[in-house]
């Protein structure tokens, strides 16, 4: 899936790499805790969060996660957009909440390659 | 036995205490310099969490310090340290969950008590040195063929 198709389905806005709209997106994952993404997270290439801070774009970087959505109406300010620009990495925010989000994306195609933990 | 060859890269970066706007910076740059040199994109990525893990420890636990790395043709050897309050108890510093992490980096999405042992996990070689009062050090090593084990 392109980027193009999940701001449709989100009904998001892009805030940075806003040339990347055919980037493709094939597996992702939802958390706040960035704890748990760099340790749990396999090879998904998209991260929904609902935690804004630039430490979310560097967690990002490390784990090879070429986008990031924020979740609940939350916006990246312009220094997260320039590190992400940098980076290369494609924000983009949506008004909906997470489990909402999350839940389109998956109906829609998008995969989780994480498995059950414990 | 480890090969002796001379280091081809050699860094040193300096991190600081509590900026958390540029924590992550020298994973970063090792990153980008693994990137260049070709090395294997899953041995990158265990580099990345491993050292992003350690530098995000220095940064939120022991009043910064200094990372030292090393990249030679068959590894990478990085070394973190800081003069910070050390840790009492190494054993349980290593368990999943256990965190001493103030709130304010806990709403910062971080010190879930994953970290240690999250470097354990991704590197190939792993040793933690630590005395309360005087400072932490954390040694990785990461080999650079393709299994990433030899």
């Amino acid at each position: 899936m392109k980027i193009s198709d999940i701001m449709e389905i989100l009904q998001g806005d892009i805030h940075a790499c806003k040339d990347k709209l055919d980037l493709f997106i094939d597996s992702a994952c939802g958390a706040d805790l960035m704890s748990d993404v760099m340790a749990f997270s396999k090879e998904n290439s998209m991260l929904l969060t609902g935690l804004i801070n630039p430490q979310v774009i560097r967690t990002a970087e490390m784990m090879d996660i070429q986008a990031v959505v924020f979740v609940r109406g939350k916006k990246p300010n312009s220094d997260m957009c320039e590190l992400a620009e940098e980076k290369g990495i494609v924000l983009m925010s949506t008004n909906l909440p997470m489990f909402t989000a999350c839940g389109l994306l998956y109906k829609a195609g998008i995969s989780g390659s994480g498995k059950a933990c414990g | 036995m480890e090969k002796l060859v001379g280091s081809i890269i050699k860094k040193e970066y300096l991190i600081p205490a509590n900026d958390f706007s540029i924590a992550g910076e020298a994973s970063s740059n090792v990153r980008k310099l693994l990137t260049q040199l070709g090395v294997n994109p899953s041995i990158i990525k265990r580099t990345s969490i491993a050292m992003y893990e350690a530098e995000l420890n220095v940064v939120i636990h022991g009043n910064g310090g200094t990372a030292l790395v090393d990249i030679f043709e068959d590894r990478v050897e990085i070394f973190i340290y800081d003069e910070g309050p050390g840790i009492e108890d190494i054993e349980l510093a290593m368990k999943e969950g256990y965190s001493t992490a103030p709130d304010r980096i806990r709403e910062m999405g971080f010190g879930a008590g994953m970290g240690l042992s999250n470097i354990k996990k991704n590197a190939d070689k792993f040793k933690l040195e630590s005395e309360p009062g005087k400072g932490t050090k954390v040694y990785i090593t990461m080999y650079l063929s393709q299994d990433g084990k030899t």
